[in-house]
């Protein structure tokens, strides 16, 4: 099976080209964001108050990496199950966010979400955190510090193995 | 009477956590090999290559193969011949805990109160432990680093003798089909029959620590086993659920005696990240 490349962040033509299914290897920056930096970033759209980062055309890892042992990067980084995120996903999404990389299933809401606003749900494998993390080549704090774990950092990552989840047009691999 | 320090117990319950999140094992790392060949899906084999080439760079960098290393699920089985002096046991298996989570490099992921108090307790304690007396002088250790994928998937039901074998199948099929690819497939299945409610959830903890290919040593269990093992894999989860023919690597059941009115069935799932680790002290 072909594998794509991909730059990020993400744009319509990009998103539009990628269908369920398709393996894609991401090269670019991306944000983490997992339980607690999630409620934290709806609970600011709803008071109006400006977000940590602009969203838009981002894309929102969910992980929440272990330490870096000395001379690392960053501790291994596989991603945590997207359904938690669920509640909050929708409206970082009607704010600009375009792709989201996690997984496990998503409700209706966040795939009408996705449908709606032509984003992306990619997967990576669930516990491959060690391999993963050999592809983060940078990680620099952007804000809620206080979560430890889950604050949310900026990675630049390269050639990040993941495979298309659920499409632009509702495409489903998982059914 | 033979005396034990618990500082021994501590120093084993930090080499036993650092062990168990860096080597998943040679046999389970063969297991998945198996599994790879036997997948016919490209997308199958691809991520069981990214699992199998995972664990290799755990073992060799002496990194946590998940960054999620979980709750310290510690069971101790103690000779009752035993004496134990130093400081307390629990203190000495929570000081063991910290400092595989501190020396290790490995998250952090216990927080103060579930609901009131969301606020990391900044060493992986407090420990989940749990005791039980044996015969003779030594100190058994098994730990567990649950994450938490996997443990949210899990579920317990009460069900009735009339219910039997086919009601239990059912449901330990239902609560992997729904679990689909949240937990981490390919998954073990820990399952504790009879019993009480309690008494269930953990032997389905315990069905956890088994090595990858032991079976029950029950004949009628380990062909249930086998049995349940095919049904999930018939259910076309896949490797990280992209669909494929290892939804499952293995089925662990553990059973106990139980009420004249009851069939309870807890279903205990763990990741393809089987980590565990014991000692005899």
């Amino acid at each position: 099976m072909e594998i794509k490349h991909v730059k990020l962040p993400l744009d319509y033509e990009k998103i539009i080209a990628l269908k369920a299914g398709d393996r894609v290897l991401l090269t670019g920056y991306l944000y983490t964001a997992r339980d607690a930096a999630h409620k934290r970033l709806k609970e600011s759209l709803e008071k109006n108050e400006t977000l940590p980062f602009d969203l838009s055309g981002q894309t929102l890892y969910y992980v929440g990496p272990a330490p870096a042992k000395p001379g690392y990067v960053v501790g291994p980084a596989g991603p945590t199950t997207s359904y938690r995120m669920d509640p909050y996903t929708p409206a970082l999404l009607d704010h600009g966010l375009k792709g989201m990389i996690g997984k496990g299933i998503r409700n209706q809401t966040v795939i009408d979400a996705i449908i709606r606003n032509q984003c992306v749900y990619f997967a990576a494998v669930g516990g491959a955190a060690a391999l993963i993390s050999k592809t983060i080549k940078s990680k620099e704090l952007i804000d809620y510090e206080d979560l430890g774990t889950e604050a949310i950092f900026k990675l630049y990552v390269e050639e990040f193995p993941v495979v298309v989840v659920i499409d632009a047009f509702g495409n489903n691999l998982y059914q | 009477m033979r005396e034990i320090n618990t500082l021994l117990i501590k120093d084993a319950i930090t080499e036993l956590f650092l062990k168990a999140n860096f080597s998943i094992g040679e046999k389970m790392i063969q297991r998945l090999e198996i599994a790879k060949q036997q997948e016919t899906s490209e997308t199958a084999k691809y991520v069981l290559e990214q699992i199998i080439e995972n664990d290799r760079i755990a073992e060799r960098e002496q990194i946590p193969m998940c960054q999620d290393t979980g709750l310290a699920i510690v069971f101790l089985e103690i000779g009752q011949e035993v004496f134990l002096t130093g400081q307390s046991i629990n203190e000495a298996i929570n000081e063991g805990v910290a400092e595989a989570y501190e020396k290790g490099f490995l998250r952090k992921s216990v927080v103060i109160d579930p609901l009131f108090n969301r606020i990391n307790t900044k060493n992986n304690t407090p420990a989940i432990i749990y005791y039980d007396y044996i015969n003779g002088d030594k100190i058994k250790i098994n730990v567990l680093p649950k994450g938490a994928g996997s443990e949210n998937m899990s579920q317990i039901k009460m069900l009735t003798p009339a219910d039997g074998i086919e009601g239990m199948k059912r449901f330990v099929v239902e609560c992997v089909r729904q679990a689909g690819p949240n937990p981490c497939p390919p998954i073990i299945v820990g399952v504790g029959v009879g019993g009480s409610f309690e008494k269930a959830a953990l032997l389905s903890k315990k069905a956890l620590m088994r090595e990858i290919d032991e079976t029950s040593h029950y004949p009628q269990y380990a062909e249930l086993e086998k049995e349940l093992l095919q049904e999930i894999n018939n259910l076309n989860i896949g490797p990280a659920g992209l669909k494929g023919k290892t939804t499952c690597l293995s089925v662990n059941i553990e059973a106990y005696p139980t009420h004249i009115a009851a069939l309870p069935v807890a279903v205990n799932i763990g990741c393809h990240a089987y980590r565990h680790a014991a000692i005899e002290i």
